[in-house]
């Protein structure tokens, strides 16, 4: 097998076209970042098939195939469809996807119209414009490859030096506005360099497929990393990556046709990264929600058992419980119960000081009174949320106490006493093992909620 | 009948039926799933002939119909994964069409189908394949399929017509009374399957996006109410039908293509023209404020 591929490597031709698919999987995947971020990944599918009118215009008025004329023409009519959809959406009710859709089927009609025109035309050139619909990246000459790659590097050249003015643009349009930036300019050039990265990928793997390698890579990329800078990177990588699998691939079986090659390779590393890339991928993800579930779940049993031994102990009732009470006061699944008090036992935070009945110990009442302060605090957040707006707390992050500045921790104590949700069982009660009744809680409680009253 | 009033008749029917599919894609926001599942049904059509070896409508509309299902399952599994939703179409077609090219070229002496012909059409074959049922010629098999294919469309539409509305216009409300909106969305993603598919023969995969979308658009533009836009879009369907049959019969030129243009010409005159929608009423309705408060 490794003969065979470095015989095929040896191939001249395949060197040119690897060359070619390398760098326009670099372009595009870089190009493709900037669409996908500014949620526009579909404008490369609008604008490759919107290329074809312009492209078969130019060959209508030119007479012979050349790619530079292509260039022209696809570019002209690509940035017209644009500026079409645009229009559709900025004054009519008609939204985006709708519109898209619209231009891009329109245009790509009147481009077979335009089609069937040339073929009629008894031009023994036209053979081979039916590439630019399907790609025929195994049938490109050196000449095509070299037209290819100076494009591509200036694309590349341009996305570099205007690196920083494209990323503001992207992220932040009113601000890149505000600061000066020629906005409309940037959004024009962008979309000249994505139209241009498209039509000279039309040749190679054709206009459905290379709406694929604009999104496919980017997306992929997105998985890997939150930066800009490095998602191009990584996007240009994949783009090349696949490239390079696509054409060794197609090559070394007969009927194989190289543009779908390269994009359902990048279709694979796409899966990879979707399951594998560190944080964003799915494993990770579950991993990551699996030992949050492992986590509250073994939190909520504490809590449970405190809550219990609360009640219990203003009623000077015993501080053992039944698996049968848990599950009555806080729904769970029997089986995860059951999982969680024997890891709490192993832990020292349970005992069973009869059959079938439950009780904290000294060190799980502690742990367990720290958790049910902390929630109960959480409670009084979410009560009077408006109030401390100031704490600014991401919705992902988890509620930790002792991250909370003092003076709003003490507002926050006082709310509870005032809802009576001060925890009111002292842990160091359980080592004793005796029952416990705090009437100076209670009554300051009372106090309190008296004041409450009066001063509102 | 003749061999052009069949070219008409199949045109037509395919104007009615995406025309009628179309308005629910527009007013759900989905037309690019439309344009995703376009591509797909191509791989649909190919695992079906290579699953039965019968290039027979029924089986195409089956492979059909199961594909574009999971073009639109696929779509929502990576969309409710955190993939932004245009980027998921986008992956998800291109991959699904790739698939199929691939499969098509490898078995390309097999399949009686070339790619060319599944993406732009031959709507000029039509009268020649017909139907025959105990020897007699009952007239082209794609009048008789796109004509089920309508009348399933029409019984759905008609069974589940305040569903579909209700959960068109206001999902979250039609899942609060309790509509299956996902069963409606399936529902109805699988009625473009099987359209698509069913057009897929007279005017390509590529243009049944037009098709599909450029009548409701336009139809949306003229009217506030839904049934009435059912009405026009179906009417816009069939004028870009013969329209477009009568432009390509002038300037030869491809019947499925001037059908896109004639489409697309139709839009452009209301874009510019509906009474309350369009650009020049809208202009005049400004200009007559601004006249009122400088008077």
């Amino acid at each position: 097998m490794w003969t065979e591929l470095l015989l095929t490597l040896q191939d001249a031709n395949t060197q040119w076209v690897l060359f070619g698919s390398i760098l326009l999987g670099i372009a595009s995947g870089v190009l493709g970042s900037f669409a996908l971020l500014r949620k526009q990944s579909l404008i490369g599918d609008a604008m490759a098939h919107a290329a074809l009118p312009g492209i078969c215009l130019a060959f209508l008025l030119y007479g012979t195939k050349s790619i530079g004329w292509f260039l022209v023409g696809a570019a002209l009519s690509g940035l017209l469809a644009t500026y079409f959809i645009q229009a559709i959406i900025n004054h009519s009710r008609i939204k985006e996807d709708t519109a898209i859709g619209l231009v891009l089927s329109v245009f790509f009609g009147f481009g077979i119209v335009l089609l069937t025109k040339i073929a009629q035309s008894e031009n023994g050139n036209q053979s081979g414009l039916d590439d630019f619909i399907f790609g025929q990246a195994a049938s490109l000459v050196g000449n095509d490859v070299k037209v290819i790659s100076g494009v591509a590097i200036v694309l590349l050249i341009i996305t570099f030096l205007l690196f920083k003015e494209l990323k503001l643009f992207t992220f932040d349009r009113q601000f890149a506005k505000g600061i000066g930036l020629p906005t409309s300019f940037l959004n024009a050039l962008l979309m000249t360099l994505i139209v241009s990265a498209v039509v000279i990928g039309l040749q190679a793997v054709g206009v459905i497929l290379m709406a694929a390698m604009l999104i496919t890579p980017a997306i992929s990329a997105r998985y890997w990393t939150d930066r800009l800078d490095r998602m191009v990177i990584v996007a240009g990588t994949i783009g090349a990556l696949s490239g390079i699998l696509g054409t060794i691939l197609s090559s070394m079986a007969s009927r194989l046709p190289t543009g779908p090659v390269i994009v359902l390779s990048a279709t694979m590393i796409f899966l990879i990264s979707l399951i594998l890339a560190p944080n964003r991928g799915l494993v990770s993800k579950g991993l990551k929600l699996y030992k949050i579930r492992k986590k509250v779940a073994r939190e909520s049993v504490l809590q449970t058992m405190y809550d219990l031994s609360e009640e219990a102990s203003q009623s000077d009732q015993g501080l053992s419980f039944s698996r049968d009470q848990l599950i009555n006061r806080r729904k769970m699944a029997g089986r995860t119960l059951d999982s969680n008090l024997q890891r709490l036992k192993r832990e020292g935070h349970l005992l069973m000081p009869s059959e079938a009945k439950w009780r904290l110990t000294g060190n799980g009442a502690k742990e367990a009174y720290d958790i049910t302060f902390n929630n109960r605090l959480f409670e009084m957040y979410t009560m009077y949320e408006m109030k401390f707006a100031h704490l600014q707390l991401a919705a992902n992050e988890t509620w930790q106490y002792e991250a909370i500045p003092k003076s709003t921790l003490e507002e926050l104590k006082q709310l509870m006493a005032v809802h009576e949700r001060t925890p009111k069982l002292d842990p160091s009660h359980f080592e004793k093992g005796g029952k416990y009744y705090s009437s100076r809680t209670q009554s300051s409680t009372e106090k309190q909620r008296k004041k409450e009253v009066k001063s509102s | 009948m003749s061999y052009g009033a069949w070219i008409i008749l199949t045109g037509s029917l395919v104007g009615v039926t995406c025309g009628i599919v179309g308005c629910f894609l527009i007013l759900r926001k989905m037309a690019m799933l439309a344009d995703a599942i376009s591509h797909t049904v191509l791989l649909g059509i190919v695992l079906a002939y290579l699953v039965s070896h019968s290039l027979e409508g029924i089986y195409m509309l089956v492979g059909a119909g199961i594909i574009g299902l999971l073009t639109a399952f696929l779509v929502q599994v990576l969309h409710s994964s955190g993939v932004q939703s245009d980027a998921a179409i986008g992956v998800v077609f291109t991959s699904l069409f790739a698939f199929g090219v691939i499969l098509l070229s490898a078995f390309a002496g097999k399949v009686h189908l070339d790619v060319n012909h599944a993406l732009m059409g031959e709507i000029t074959f039509i009268p020649w394949n017909t139907l025959t049922v105990g020897g007699r010629d009952l007239g082209p098999s794609a009048v008789w399929m796109l004509g089920s294919v309508l009348l399933i469309n029409l019984v759905v539409i008609v069974l589940f017509y305040k569903e579909i509305k209700i959960s068109s216009f206001d999902p979250a409300m039609a899942s609060a009374i309790g509509i299956p909106v996902m069963f409606i969305h399936y529902l109805l993603m699988s009625m473009v399957s099987i359209t698509t598919v069913a057009s897929f023969d007279s005017v390509g995969a590529i243009l049944v996006v037009a098709m599909l979308i450029v009548p409701g658009a336009t139809a949306y533009l003229l009217t506030d109410r839904l049934l009435v836009m059912l009405f026009i879009s179906a009417g816009i369907g069939v004028l870009s039908a013969v329209g477009g049959y009568y432009a390509a019969l002038a300037w030869n030129i491809s019947i499925s293509g001037s059908m896109a243009s004639i489409a697309g010409l139709l839009f452009a005159i209301t874009f510019v023209l509906s009474p309350r929608h369009g650009l020049l009423s809208k202009l005049l309705a400004r200009r007559s404020i601004v006249a009122e408060q400088s008077s």
